[in-house]
């Protein structure tokens, strides 16, 4: 596992999210309200919205454009509707804040 | 092999037998339809509340384009059949389309009747039957002149309380001597009438028309003898005649009406008709609940089905002008064998006649006080002996056999055969077996279920009270609609007590008011949080976190991701300076497009988020501010050029929309503001279909409110006549606060106008001058809060973290 440092948990704020540009392109990294935190790609599976700059809500966020509701931990789209977006593992080592970048890579291959 | 079945025309017959077929042998036809009208079923009653404004088109629709998809159901819109070729069994369409048929239906209604005097065709000459002629009022309506309805029968008074509701000046001309007169004795006629005039429509009854005239376009109407009454609108509404031209050229017989049996077969065994253009045992019919009983026997015989056969009953007739209670079945002209029970109450203006024939009811007609309707229509059905009764029968169902008053009793004294919806044919039995039996628990649920009140809603009464009946304590006609998932309590109740418990944050909220999420969702967390602003203003801070994306980076999000950003420029105004600096940013930045918006603003689409601040950091040098294009607030206010260049002028237009704009900039709203000044009736600023608007008269300023049009298009409600700019100042600023501190988030002005009463808004605004003023002031202490310019303040670098990736990686281990 090749662990990549993105920053400190600070840099988000709360029931927020900041973008990771990466080659494969940008993942949303969140923060819950109890400081959980989680890393996705930032592309909706309904119309490719960026999810990092949608409202967080519990281990959710709501997409900008067309309001699908995406869980953070899976992943997956909630309710009534189907699509998946990648996760990306995270750890939070005190206040560093680290992403797996083999997950990336795996899909640009 | 699938039947083909064509059916010729989509009203609310052919709709309602369609139903039946599907629920009964849903897959032995394949079906085609072809409509002259260019749209989906819909509700043709309740056309009449679209022209009054109190529904939109599409709370009307019966079956929507899904319907039609789901169901395999070829639909033709706006395909008139002109052949029908019985030999070969095809019809052909005025577009030309031709297909085959091994059933076909005619089901082409009625054509309203054109009383043929001179100027008939010219335009501004109306009828009064499809979606088409209520557009065509509306648009009418919007010069607020004056307009005549000629036939003072259910549809001219539907169509005049409708016009005059939208601002029209409406004489009713009637040829009889009292209105109505097939369904009302002079008596009610008369009270009628009355009601009618007390909402100021003129009526002129022994009116007989000579012409119409106008040079080009409608200029009045004459009557026969020799008055003239100037109109810019004249609407027919004399009468409807079947449509049975079709069926005659093809040679099937036909009388007043396409001739069918009480199995609904024409003369031709491969050619069923229905609906109002059908005549069946001598009869023709023009309201829906006959129509139905069409609809069952002919989806009966298509499926193979139970053999039922049409037998004639009377239909009750009521009007559907909200505020008037009228009732009339049956038969009550005097006779020789004939006796009257009569009720007269001047003060309440009630007026109830029940005609009897060998102590049986005939004939029934109620007005004031319609309540008893459904239970004389049952005595007369059953054709009850009531000599028993005959002291108090005229007082109603309550007053017999130890029933009290109280309304429910009377519902649950209900023979269970009793008929509740005279639409549809639903009892009392059906209602209350589907209460019970499908586990119902409100309204909606029931007119799913069984269609009761569900045309044209003038029982809705009687089924609310079964459903009390049937649920007791659990059945709450005013259950409210909760804000979301999170908890149970509606938008009001969360306004009241957000107040009342002096919440000031959305933790205390949700805390206080047990929501079952630990923090919310998208649905109510802008909403509580709106709710914060507008109620503390001094002490909230804004929570970003649970405002839409727009709101937090202050630019509007587009499909791909990118920004678009759109300076404010005051009423419409801007100049070459202002003009150079946007063309600077849009090369500086790439930008790829530059467009004129609707408000008379310019937006600049495509932007990067990266690149926001610098952008507002150009244009905060040459002087801009935040357009707010992205806001639930306050956005444009929209002028024309008055007085400093218009000959039509009548005040300074321009001016006062500019003093509104920075007055009320930055303001949050409950959903966006979209203002317009014009400076005469001509309104080029388009005043009258905004959230509030104002057309400047030379006496002065009438100020406008509840427009819209977006998803809806509805023109504006007056609120007033004020004679000074800083009156109208006042007047708007309050009537925006008053919104602000009660509309539900995402309401609209013109939908929060309606659940409060314009009279109501009127009321506060208008005649109560200390109310206006409490409003006026707690605005004016919420702008010291309000009126930061967002953008200088991101620019000068608050949220950073917001316009910036955490970080990049990876790029060099993709470059290998
Ligand atoms: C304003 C208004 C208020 C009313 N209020 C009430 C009320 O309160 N209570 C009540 O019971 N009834 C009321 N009615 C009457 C009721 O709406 C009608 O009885 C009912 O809609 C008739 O249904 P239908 O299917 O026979 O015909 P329609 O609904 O008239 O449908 C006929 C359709 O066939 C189409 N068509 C005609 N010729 C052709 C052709 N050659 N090819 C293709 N298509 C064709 C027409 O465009 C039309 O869309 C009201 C009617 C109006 C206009
Ligand atoms: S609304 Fe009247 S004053 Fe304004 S530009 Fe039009 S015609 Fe002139
Ligand atoms: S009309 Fe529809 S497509 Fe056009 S800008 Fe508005 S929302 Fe978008
Ligand atoms: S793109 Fe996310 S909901 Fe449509």
């Amino acid at each position: 596992m090749n662990w990549i440092a993105i920053g400190a948990i600070a840099d988000i704020p709360r029931r927020g999210a900041r973008c990771v540009e990466t080659p494969q392109g940008k993942i949303a990294v969140f923060r819950t309200a109890d400081d959980q935190v989680f890393a996705i790609e930032d592309h909706c599976p309904h119309k490719g919205g960026p999810l990092s700059q949608g409202i967080v809500h519990g281990v959710a966020v709501t997409c900008p454009l067309h309001n699908w509701v995406i869980s953070l931990e899976t992943g997956k789209a909630l309710g009534a509707d189907e699509g998946a977006v990648r996760t990306i593992p995270v750890r939070v080592d005190g206040e560093r804040l680290f992403i797996a970048l083999e997950a990336l890579a795996s899909k640009a291959a | 092999m699938t039947e083909k079945l064509v059916i010729i025309g989509n009203g609310m017959a052919p709709g309602r037998m369609l139903e039946h077929l599907l629920e009964a042998a849903p897959d032995r036809y394949a079906v085609i339809i072809f409509n002259a009208e260019p749209r989906v079923n819909y509700d043709r009653i309740m056309l009449s509340p679209v022209l009054s404004g109190e529904k939109a088109f599409e709370e009307i629709v019966i079956h929507g384009d899904g319907w039609y998809i789901k169901h395999g159901i070829t639909l033709y819109k706006g395909h008139r059949i002109v052949a029908i070729d019985r030999e070969a069994k095809t019809v052909t369409s005025d577009h030309g389309v031709t297909e085959s048929y091994d059933s076909l239906v005619i089901a082409t209604g009625s054509v309203p009747f054109i009383i043929p005097v001179p100027g008939k065709d010219l335009p501004g000459v109306l009828t009064y039957r499809d979606l088409d002629d209520v557009n065509a009022m509306l648009l009418a309506a919007q010069s607020r002149a004056k307009a005549v309805v000629i036939g003072g029968g259910l549809l001219g008074l539907e169509a005049a309380a409708g016009l005059k509701e939208r601002g029209m000046d409406v004489t009713v001309l009637h040829v009889m001597p009292t209105l109505m007169e097939r369904q009302l004795d002079p008596a009610a006629g008369y009270l009628l009438q009355k009601a009618v005039e007390a909402r100021g429509i003129k009526i002129m009854t022994k009116a007989n028309t000579k012409a119409i005239f106008g040079n080009g376009k409608v200029e009045g109407v004459e009557l026969m003898d020799g008055t003239i009454i100037p109109a810019t609108l004249v609407v027919m509404a004399v009468g409807i005649r079947p449509s049975i031209t079709l069926a005659k050229e093809a040679g099937l017989e036909v009388n007043r009406g396409i001739v069918v049996d009480d199995r609904m077969r024409t003369s031709d065994p491969a050619i069923m008709a229905l609906g109002e253009c059908a005549e069946v045992g001598g009869h023709v019919y023009g309201l829906v609940a006959p129509l139905y009983e069409m609809a069952r026997i002919a989806a009966a015989r298509l499926a193979d089905g139970e053999d039922r056969r049409f037998v004639h009953s009377d239909t009750p007739t009521k009007l559907k002008v909200t505020g008037i209670d009228l009732y009339s079945l049956g038969d009550f002209a005097d006779g020789e064998d004939r006796e009257e029970i009569i009720l007269r109450d001047a003060s309440a203006g009630i007026y109830k006649r029940v005609v009897l024939q060998d102590n049986r009811i005939i004939g029934t007609v109620l007005f004031g006080e319609t309540a008893d309707g459904a239970w004389f229509n049952d005595l007369k059905k059953k054709a009850t002996d009531i000599s028993e009764m005959r002291d108090t029968l005229i007082f109603g169902q309550a007053f017999q056999g130890g029933v009290s008053s109280d309304p429910l009793a009377a519902v649950a004294a209900l023979a269970d055969d009793a008929e509740i919806c005279g639409c549809n044919g639903v009892c009392k039995g059906k209602i209350t077996g589907a209460i019970t039996g499908k586990g119902l628990t409100g309204l909606d649920d029931v007119r799913a279920h069984t269609k009761a009140s569900a045309s044209c809603g003038s029982c809705t009464g009687l089924v609310e009270q079964l459903l009390k009946l049937k649920l007791g304590e659990a059945y709450n006609p005013a259950a409210v609609q909760p804000m979301c998932g999170c908890t149970s309590l509606g938008h009001d109740d969360v306004r009241r007590l957000i107040k009342a418990k002096g919440l000031k944050t959305i933790p205390a909220i949700m805390q206080e008011l047990e929501w079952k999420t630990s923090c919310g969702c998208a649905k109510c967390r802008p909403a509580l949080n709106y709710y914060l602003v507008c109620d503390w203003p001094d002490q909230y801070a804004d929570d970003y976190q649970s405002r839409f994306i727009n709101e937090r980076v202050h630019a509007n999000i587009q499909k791909d991701g990118t920004y678009s950003v759109v300076p404010r420029m005051w009423g419409g105004v801007t100049s070459a300076g202002e003009l150079r600096a946007i063309a600077d940013v849009v090369d500086k930045f790439e930008i790829p497009m530059v467009k004129v918006t609707g408000g008379q603003r310019i937006d600049m689409l495509g932007i990067r988020k990266e690149d926001l601040p610098a952008v507002w950091a150009d244009l905060g040098k040459a002087g801009f501010v935040s357009g707010h294009a992205y806001a639930k607030g306050l956005r444009t206010v929209k002028t024309c050029v008055g007085t400093d260049w218009c000959r039509f002028g009548t005040q300074d237009s321009t001016g006062l929309g500019i003093r509104i704009e920075k007055f009320m900039w930055g303001s949050w709203t409950p959903a966006k503001v979209k203002m317009a000044v014009s400076g005469c009736p001509r309104n080029c600023a388009e005043a009258t279909c905004k959230d509030v608007g104002v057309v400047c008269v030379d006496s002065g300023y009438e100020i406008h409110f509840a427009g819209a049009a977006g998803l809806d298009i509805k023109g504006t409600e007056v609120l007033g006549l004020v004679k000074t700019e800083d009156e109208a100042l006042e007047v708007i600023v309050a009537l925006v606060q008053m919104y602000r501190e009660q509309a539900r988030y995402l309401e609209r002005i013109y939908k929060w106008a309606k659940r409060i009463g314009t009279a109501e808004i009127k009321r506060q605004i208008l005649d109560d001058t200390s109310k206006r003023k409490a409003y006026y002031e707690r605005f004016v202490f919420s702008q010291k809060f309000a009126q930061v310019d967002p953008w200088s303040e991101r620019v000068s670098g608050k949220d950073k973290h917001e316009f910036r990736p955490m970080a990049s990686v990876g790029f060099a281990e993709a470059a290998e």
